[in-house]
């Protein structure tokens, strides 16, 4: 355990923490704007990837596989927003969690149909393909790199549009009180519409970003959803700020109890008892993380400020 | 008896039921073969590269196996034990099938063995092989077109072995298959384990182990990580330029049915298997030159164990002359009369094949299709390590 070796995972604990945000932040927005649980955000995740791979093979260039995506990503979200999610923001959040559960299993088969079971990928971008030396034969993919920037880039863009611009400002006020953003004039349906949009959008997003590095295939989603959850429960439901930074705690967190807790279970006990509880302690990290934070503050850790 | 009672109580016809309970179908009826096989879920293309090995067998023999009018009823078991059981009990008592196949998985091949063990249906498993049924719990109405699941881990320990490989990372999901693997990899390993790793089943992102790969320098990495994770594995492996640096011997990570998805980055890459696609027997070269005609992508070893099953029932049936007498068809399936497309195949006295087992790479053919090809055999006729504790023969 060295001190390079310390720092690479540091380094892959805020990776794996951004791709966690650009999930999360649809997620929050979606559920903390419109107190709308929508668990088929994973699946909107997984056909981003799949719209990626699919442009891929009709342009043959990366970066215009990434634009058109983006554009089908936003399409297929209006789409399911105007056929099923719209007739569901009345209700409670019960129906809400069925019908956007069928979403998911409708999605994964359809997505199995279309392309078939087999995992496909997404080839990196010839001018991200390179890689950095970082410690005696481990080089990390400037692609990773890449999503690193992004995603702070992403952040910083939400950031802007929620705290400054007027848009931002209708999307706060008509989630503290959407009778009376109505009432003066504004179309809170479009309003609610174009927020959902654009979390369907950056889901997509965060899934044409993953495609390179992990595999594409049906329900890829469905782990990465609960996670999100996780970092949503723990920020703070509808909270931006909160959303980054808990995701890249649980990063963090995640990545280090992987590569340290056997070590650390090792210097306790016997080293065949070490590697049964080492990877047991290590996948219940996060959790007992959410529990911790659950308890001290219920509300995450930055509750947003409404009724 | 309690078969007929249960029969009885599910409201199938007392003469039926009691019919079924004692002696085979009637003739003339065809051969029934209920064919079990995961199709949904992320796994599905295994169960589908199983299943179309044995639709081609079926349809190479004219529909006919063993010369009498066959019908394959395909169920899909969803990867659910519970749920996989009700199905083969509609097979058996329903359907009743003469014969049953397939399974992809253990954990359902635990589930539905004892009901169609018990009821003396003759079960050809095309790939699950877990230790109990090849062990104590052998029965002669299972035979496996397959292996036994540690056979493939030992292969690749035995080859670390060879190869002088001293000190070696073991990695693995953290479930009870992936704890086979490794005490399978160290049944044959002489050198040492410097570091075994657990990774969460389903786990997504493998950039922290990597790295603690890269820092400890072993002189190989086994693993055994199927599906999407051995796809993001190999990926990342790849992209972190590993792949020219340590060896990367795995079990059914690198093979057809990943390889569409991690293409080049696979290339190079080592797996242990009981088949490739270019074993040099005419059987073989029949084999996969049909398959792709049929199904237009390359077949896989699960595939290859489909088909064999196929090939093996048409084999038995034609010399047993039906499938009247369970007497003689049993007998003639352990003769195993039929060409293997692995070549050697014969079966040991728990009914599991004794076969040759390879090192086998990934390549990318002329014509840009990604298959395994041999590298060298690591295993001459050998049998598995629960053998001694069937009590059959």
């Amino acid at each position: 355990m060295s001190v390079t070796l310390l720092a690479v995972q540091t380094l892959n604990g805020l990776q794996l923490g951004i791709l966690l945000f650009l999930i999360a932040a649809g997620l929050t927005l979606v559920f903390g704007v419109m107190d709308f649980i929508n668990l088929a955000h994973g699946v909107q995740y997984m056909l981003g990837a799949y719209l990626a791979v699919a442009c891929y093979q009709l342009t043959g260039s990366f970066w215009l596989a990434v634009t058109l995506a983006l554009i089908a990503a936003l399409i297929c979200g209006l789409l399911l927003e105007f056929l099923v999610f719209r007739h569901l923001y009345n209700r409670d959040h019960l129906d809400q969690v069925l019908a956007t559960f069928g979403v998911i299993l409708f999605l994964n088969e359809a997505v199995k149909v279309l392309w078939g079971a087999a995992p496909l990928s997404l080839p990196v971008p010839e001018l991200l393909d390179g890689s950095i030396q970082l410690m005696a034969n481990f080089a990390y993919p400037v692609f990773r790199i890449a999503l690193i920037v992004t995603g702070l880039a992403v952040a910083v863009l939400l950031y802007v549009l929620v705290t400054k611009t007027r848009i931002g400002m209708l999307v706060r006020a008509g989630a503290t009180n959407p009778e009376m953003v109505a009432a003066l004039g504004i179309n809170i349906r479009r309003l609610f519409m174009l927020v959902f949009g654009f979390g369907a959008m950056l889901a997509g997003f965060a899934g044409i970003m993953a495609a390179p590095i992990l595999s594409v295939e049906p329900g890829m989603g469905d782990n990465l959803l609960i996670l999100a959850f996780v970092v949503i429960v723990i920020g703070g439901i509808g909270s931006i700020r909160g959303a980054f930074l808990a995701a890249l705690i649980i990063g963090l967190v995640d990545t280090l109890g992987r590569s340290f807790a056997t070590d650390i279970a090792r210097v306790l006990l016997p080293p065949a008892a070490a590697n049964d509880v080492g990877p047991a302690i290590a996948s219940m990290l996060i959790y007992i993380l959410m529990a911790g934070v659950l308890f001290f503050r219920p509300s995450g850790l930055f509750p947003v400020r409404s009724a | 008896m309690k078969r007929i009672l249960s029969a009885l109580t599910l409201g199938a016809g007392l003469g039926a039921a009691v019919l079924t309970g004692t002696v085979a179908p009637a003739a003339a009826e065809g051969l029934k073969v209920g064919f079990l096989a995961t199709l949904s879920g992320p796994p599905a293309v295994l169960g589908q590269h199983m299943r179309d090995g044995f639709l081609l067998g079926v349809k190479q023999a004219n529909g006919r196996l063993g010369g009498i009018e066959t019908e394959v009823i395909v169920v899909d078991d969803e990867l659910k034990p519970d749920g996989a059981i009700t199905k083969v009990q509609g097979l058996l008592e329903r359907d009743k099938v003469d014969i049953m196949a397939g399974v992809v998985f253990s954990n359902v091949m635990m589930a539905v063995y004892k009901p169609i063990i018990q009821s003396e249906t003759i079960f050809i498993g095309a790939n699950a092989g877990p230790s109990p049924i090849a062990g104590r719990g052998c029965s002669p109405y299972f035979f496996s077109t397959s292996y036994q699941n540690d056979q493939n881990h030992e292969v690749m320990g035995r080859y670390a072995s060879q190869k002088g490989y001293g000190k070696v990372v073991v990695m693995a999901p953290n479930y009870q298959a992936g704890k086979d693997a490794v005490a399978g990899f160290k049944r044959h390993y002489s050198g040492t384990v410097v570091q075994e790793i657990y990774t969460k089943l389903g786990q997504l992102d493998f950039s922290a182990e990597l790295a603690r790969i890269a820092d400890e320098q072993p002189d190989a990495l086994f693993t055994f990580m199927p599906g999407g994770m051995g796809v993001n594995l190999v990926k990342q492996y790849s992209q972190a330029g590993l792949k020219d640096l340590i060896p990367f011997l795995s079990t059914f990570t690198v093979d057809e049915t990943t390889l569409p998805a991690t293409k080049d980055m696979a290339v190079g890459l080592y797996s242990g298997a009981e088949w490739a696609s270019d074993i040099d027997n005419e059987a073989n070269a029949r084999f996969v030159r049909a398959f792709e005609a049929e199904y237009g992508y390359p077949p896989s070893l699960y595939a290859a164990q489909g088909y064999d099953a196929a090939r093996l029932i048409d084999g038995a049936v034609s010399m047993a002359g039906g499938v009247q007498d369970k007497k003689s068809l049993l007998s003639a399936l352990a003769a195993a009369p039929f060409e293997s497309v692995r070549g050697d195949f014969r079966f040991n006295n728990n009914q599991f094949p004794i076969q040759d087992f390879y090192l086998v790479e990934a390549v990318k053919r002329a014509e840009g299709k990604y298959v395994t090809q041999l590298v060298e055999k690591v295993f001459d006729d050998v049998g598995d390590a629960y053998a001694g504790s069937c009590r059959m023969k």
